[in-house]
C-alpha cells in the first residue's frame, strides 16, 4: 500500500479511482501521566506523553484508513490529510483521509 | 493568613516558571538552530508538483508531531495581554518552536529513508485543551509530506547535468576545429 501527500504518483498512472477512505481514533492517556503534565505545565518544555500518544493514535488511524482502502482492493492512498480535534480533557481525536486508488 | 499564601504559591510558581521556561526555551532554540543547519541538506518544499528530471523515483509519506506544553510565567503574561489586546509574544515564541521542531523531526524520518527531498509539506496546529480554566495548555504540531527518494542509479545514467543544444554544440565543433 502506498501512502502520499501528493495528488498523484510520479511516473505511474491512476487506473481508477476508489472514492474516499477515511480512518480515525479517539484516545486518552492515563490519569498518572495527565498529572505529569499538569506539573510539566508550570515549567514548561515538551509534553513526551502526549507526543507519544499523538503518534500513537496516528498510527492507529493510518492503519484504520489501511483496512478500509484495502477492502476495496486499491493499492495506493493519495492526497492523504490529517485532521485533530480535542474531545475533553487528555483525550484527543485523529482522523486522517485520502483517496484510494488503483495504480498500473 | 490564607491569602498571603496564596500570593506565596503564585510568585512561587511565577519565578518556577520564568527561570525554567526560559532556560528550556533557549536550550530548544539552540537545538533547533543547530539541527536545522545539519539537516538543510533535505530541502523541504511546498509544491505539490515535481519536477520532470527527478523521474524515476520513490514516494514514501513522512511525518513529525510535537506537544509543547505553556509555562506559568507565560500563561500570565498572556493573561494580561488579552486585558489590553496586541500581539502575544509570549505564545509566538512557543508556536514557532513546535512548528520549528516538527518540520525538523519530520527532516530526520526523511534522513533515515535516504530521502533527497519533502514535497507538499502540510502542517496542522491543534491546541490539546482548550475550554476550562485549570486545563493543561500545550500546542500540538503536525508536519507531513512526501518524501522523495531519487533513484540513484538512474541519475548515473542520464548525462552531465550541462546542456548544450544543437547550435551550441556546432558552435564549439566550429571553434575546436
Amino acid at each position: 500500500m502506498l501512502l502520499t501527500t501528493l495528488e498523484y504518483v510520479p511516473g505511474k498512472t491512476i487506473n481508477k479511482h476508489l472514492g474516499l477512505v477515511q480512518g480515525s481514533t479517539v484516545r486518552a492517556k492515563h490519569a498518572g501521566k495527565d498529572i505529569m503534565a499538569g506539573i510539566k505545565n508550570i515549567f514548561g518544555g515538551e509534553l513526551k506523553a502526549y507526543t507519544e500518544l499523538l503518534q500513537e493514535s496516528r498510527e492507529e488511524a493510518i492503519e484504520r484508513m489501511k483496512e478500509q482502502a484495502q477492502a476495496t482492493g486499491a493499492n495506493a492512498i493519495l492526497n492523504i490529510r490529517f485532521s485533530t480535534s480535542s474531545i475533553t480533557q487528555g483525550a484527543a481525536e485523529i482522523y486522517t483521509y485520502g483517496t484510494a486508488v488503483i495504480l498500473e | 493568613m490564607e491569602a498571603y499564601l496564596e500570593i506565596i504559591i503564585f510568585f512561587v510558581l511565577l519565578t518556577l516558571g520564568y527561570v525554567f521556561g526560559q532556560s528550556l526555551e533557549k536550550n530548544h532554540y539552540r537545538s533547533i538552530i543547530k539541527r536545522e543547519s545539519q539537516l538543510r541538506s533535505i530541502p523541504v518544499i511546498a509544491s505539490k508538483i515535481l519536477p520532470e528530471e527527478f523521474l524515476p523515483c520513490q514516494t514514501e509519506m513522512v511525518s513529525g508531531n510535537v506537544v509543547i506544553s505553556v509555562d506559568y510565567f507565560k500563561k500570565f503574561v498572556a493573561g494580561l495581554r488579552s486585558i489590553v489586546g496586541g500581539r502575544m509574544a509570549s505564545y509566538e515564541s512557543l508556536i514557532d518552536r513546535a512548528r520549528r521542531e516538527a518540520i525538523l523531526r519530520m527532516q530526520q524520518e526523511a534522513k533515515r529513508l535516504n530521502a533527497d527531498y519533502v514535497f507538499n509539506i502540510k502542517m496542522e496546529t491543534s491546541s490539546i485543551s482548550k475550554g476550562s480554566q485549570n486545563s493543561i495548555g500545550s500546542v500540538e504540531v503536525l508536519a507531513y509530506g512526501t518524501a522523495i527518494i531519487i533513484e540513484k542509479d538512474a541519475v548515473k545514467q542520464t548525462p552531465p547535468k550541462v546542456s548544450i543544444s544543437g547550435n551550441d554544440a556546432a558552435a564549439i565543433n566550429f571553434r575546436t576545429t
